[in-house]
């Protein structure tokens, strides 16, 4: 079988070719990725560190990403991807310029949390995981960010906003973004 | 600074008490993650700046502390004045308020009653040991913690101990692991003391997946190296080398904290090579988590701090005999490290004491939900879950009815109102159906549907199986699906008999806890509340108005 055959999952035949880079060496975020591998002496155990590392500085977990780490440390792309994609921690999307973030925790949920999201799909148009069309925002959903005595709790761009209500949390994202009106369904 | 011998602790404790008596005032304002969202971070400069407009910078000491438990009435500020018993505690301060607190209070000596927290209920009930110095030291000064007669124990092992010993009295004081599966703390040391190889290695669980529960948070935020003194001492008695603290990354203020807290420690070299000038050598390191319920499974956090996907495995060869890296290794949650250094300096015997015969010491628990004082709290084992939802709780806001409490997190069960009378213990808890858990209790009341809650934590746990084995991987997704139908509509009578069938298979042929206890939630709303699922299946009715919702909305 010929590399080609295999499509994008072909480079992981050859070594030297995803030793050369994919991604520029000039670039400020890789030296302080190479900085951290340093750091860890390049072990295998702190490959979770790596990645931790790695979606700080990028935002997201790249396909050129996640292989450029499997060829620095030494590892199969398989042992990579795989453990990246067991955490859901690591984003493999971009995000939006604006995130909100929904708590789905026990608590959350029980104070009715998943009507706020249902009403942030409708009106902006979007599914929990993908970011608009435009790119401006995009929604998450994690299991619990533990401030359950606030619930329930939706981050927006990191700020928490505590006893939320449906109306409250539309009209702040309305604000956001600068009143653009969404597409309504 | 310089290296610290055994003795200078004490000399540390004595000065920094010395310091904090010059004033006559000292202003707490709790910075954990629930105030700092609400703001309490501007309150420590409005404290700051209303002191120099009074001009009583003398008398009084600003400093940041950590979550005392009230977080629904947040941010939270206790101001502990010299000679008197017990700190006031002021809710819902505001940057505007400050000034009308400082002036009230410092100034003219009569505490701002308007603004006081009043509901003494909250606190009465509660013995507080694991969280003994929350919302009295600020955690980032190792000082504050040294004060309070913290890093006093490690030093009465190293010089008074032998391991044995301190494993003996673990062993009498009969605490048990607090990470929920309860197993006795000291016969885990014994394991890991006896086992050949080395290094041997210590983790500190603090992978707090749990939905609805922030207890573990709440103290490595607040009191940090009380973590780090109980990882010292079990470091001693077992022989390890090494420890590691596997943190949520969900917990930002929580590792900020820790990594601080650690620094100064080392700084201090109370860990390290020659830890105070003796021969003991340990160095403690940080892993983050990365959001997989499951790495808090004894085994699966160490293929997680292992770099490896968080996948749990067959138990024997259990970690005390080959755990990281195939050596020997003790797994430990924080809130029972944190119980050691007390065990230490007061004794197993006390700490037997407290709590019921078969289950000593305190325990923490989120209490969240519908409920009128959410919040942290620290209660003897042995109290009930009445006194902790209606006296400590507040019971259900006004106008509702109670109708379960859900206790231990997702896969733990829910109780109904005629259960409320069973003490809080491991046993207690797993006769009628339900887990300790890492101590999360969350009230539900007549607004919740019992089958549609079930649901959710099946969804959960589907979500969070690792599916390594097929019983929890494939008997979830079945069991979520058998749901889905009642809730829309298209239950059969059988499905309560298949839930059940299923249930059973999933608890006993999983592999790890999260297979075992995750159809808690099913069988105990199955047991406690068959008329739902009769109702949801003949009639097509939820009285909670929560399901059928598609063929209402068309």
């Amino acid at each position: 079988m010929l590399e080609s055959d295999l499509g994008e999952f072909g480079q992981c035949l050859n070594p030297p070719f995803w030793r050369l880079g994919f991604l520029s060496k000039d670039d400020k975020r890789r030296v302080m990725l190479e900085k951290a591998m340093e750091e860890h002496d390049y072990q295998e155990g702190s490959l979770l560190e790596i990645l931790h590392r790695a979606q700080e500085l990028y935002g997201y977990l790249s396909k050129d990403l996640l292989m450029e780490l499997s060829g620095s440390l030494n590892l199969p792309p398989s042992h990579v991807f795989g453990v990246a994609t067991f955490y859901s921690y690591f984003k493999f999307k971009p995000l939006g310029e604006h995130l909100v973030t929904a708590c789905l925790g026990t608590a959350c949920y029980v104070k009715g949390v998943e009507e706020i999201i249902t009403a942030i799909e409708r009106e902006f148009n979007l599914k929990r995981g993908d970011p608009t069309a435009d790119g401006k925002l995009s929604l998450l959903v994690t299991r619990c960010i533990g401030a359950c005595a606030m619930a329930p709790n939706i981050m927006v761009d990191g700020e928490v906003i505590g006893k939320a209500t449906r109306e409250e949390i539309l009209e702040h994202l309305r604000l956001l973004l600068g009143g653009v009106k969404a597409e309504t369904i | 600074m310089s290296k610290l011998k055994l003795s200078d602790i004490q000399k540390i404790a004595e000065h920094e008490l010395d310091f904090q008596r010059a004033y006559m005032h000292r202003i707490n304002v709790c910075c954990s993650s629930a105030c700092v969202h609400l703001g309490a971070l501007k309150l420590l400069k409005a404290f700051e700046d209303a002191i120099k407009e009074f001009g009583v910078e003398r008398q009084c000491k600003v400093a940041r502390t950590g979550c005392v438990g009230t977080c629904s009435v947040g941010p939270v500020v206790i101001l502990d004045t010299v000679g008197r018993a017990l700190p006031r505690l002021y809710q819902s301060v505001t940057p505007e308020k400050v000034r009308k607190i400082v002036q009230d209070h410092i100034v003219l000596g009569l505490p701002a009653e308007e603004m006081l927290y009043k509901n003494d209920a909250f606190f009465k009930k509660q013995r507080r040991l694991i969280l003994r110095n929350v919302g009295k030291i600020d955690p980032s000064r190792i000082q504050d913690y040294i004060a309070m007669g913290g890093y006093s124990a490690i030093v009465k092992c190293l010089a008074t101990m032998t391991p044995q010993g301190i494993i003996y009295e673990v062993l009498n004081s009969g605490l048990r692991g607090r990470g929920g599966a309860g197993y006795p703390t000291g016969q885990k040391w014994s394991m890991v003391a006896r086992a050949h190889g080395s290094p041997k290695y210590i983790i500190a669980n603090l992978d707090e997946g749990d939905p609805g529960v922030f207890a573990n948070r709440t103290l490595a935020e607040a009191d940090p190296h009380a973590i780090l003194e109980g990882m010292l001492i079990a470091a001693y008695a077992v022989g390890a080398e090494k420890g590691y603290i596997y943190a949520r990354a969900e917990y930002p203020l929580a590792i900020e904290t820790l990594q601080k807290a650690i620094n100064q420690a080392r700084a201090m070299s109370l860990i390290g090579e020659n830890v105070l000038e003796t021969s003991f050598k340990f160095d403690i390191e940080l892993r983050l988590g990365a959001g997989a319920f499951v790495a808090g499974e004894e085994t699966a956090i160490l293929a997680s701090v292992e770099g490896r996907r968080a996948m749990p495995r067959p138990r024997p060869p259990y970690p005390a005999n080959s755990g990281l890296w195939g050596k020997p290794t003790l797994v430990q949650n924080v809130e029972t490290l944190a119980n050691i250094p007390i065990i230490v300096q007061n004794g197993g015997a006390w700490f037997a004491k407290i709590g019921t015969p078969k289950c000593t010491g305190t325990k923490c628990f989120s209490l969240t939900g519908q409920i009128n004082n959410p919040g942290l709290i620290e209660v003897p084992m042995g109290t009930t879950l009445r006194e902790v939802v209606f006296e400590i709780g507040g019971g259900v806001p006004e106008g509702r009815k109670f109708k379960a409490v859900l206790v231990g997190g997702p896969s733990g069960g829910c109780l109904p109102e005629n259960l409320l009378d069973l003490p809080i213990d491991y046993d207690s808890l797993a006769k009628a159906g339900a887990i300790m858990g890492s101590g999360g209790i969350v009230v539900l009341d007549d607004t919740s549907c019992m089958v549609d809650t079930a649901k959710f934590f099946t969804d959960f746990c589907v979500d969070e199986s690792c599916g390594r084995c097929t019983p929890c991987r494939v008997g979830l997704v079945k069991v979520r699906e058998i749901y889905k139908g009642i809730i829309e509509g298209n239950g059969k009578m059988e499905d309560i008999a298949t839930l059940e069938k299923a249930g059973a298979y999933i608890r006993e042929a999983s592999l790890c806890g999260l297979g075992q206890t995750a159809p808690n939630p099913v069988l105990t709303t199955l047991r406690y509340f068959i008329d739902e699922y009769t109702e949801h299946i003949e009639k097509r009715v939820c009285r909670a108005g929560k399901c059928f919702k598609k063929e209402k909305e068309v």
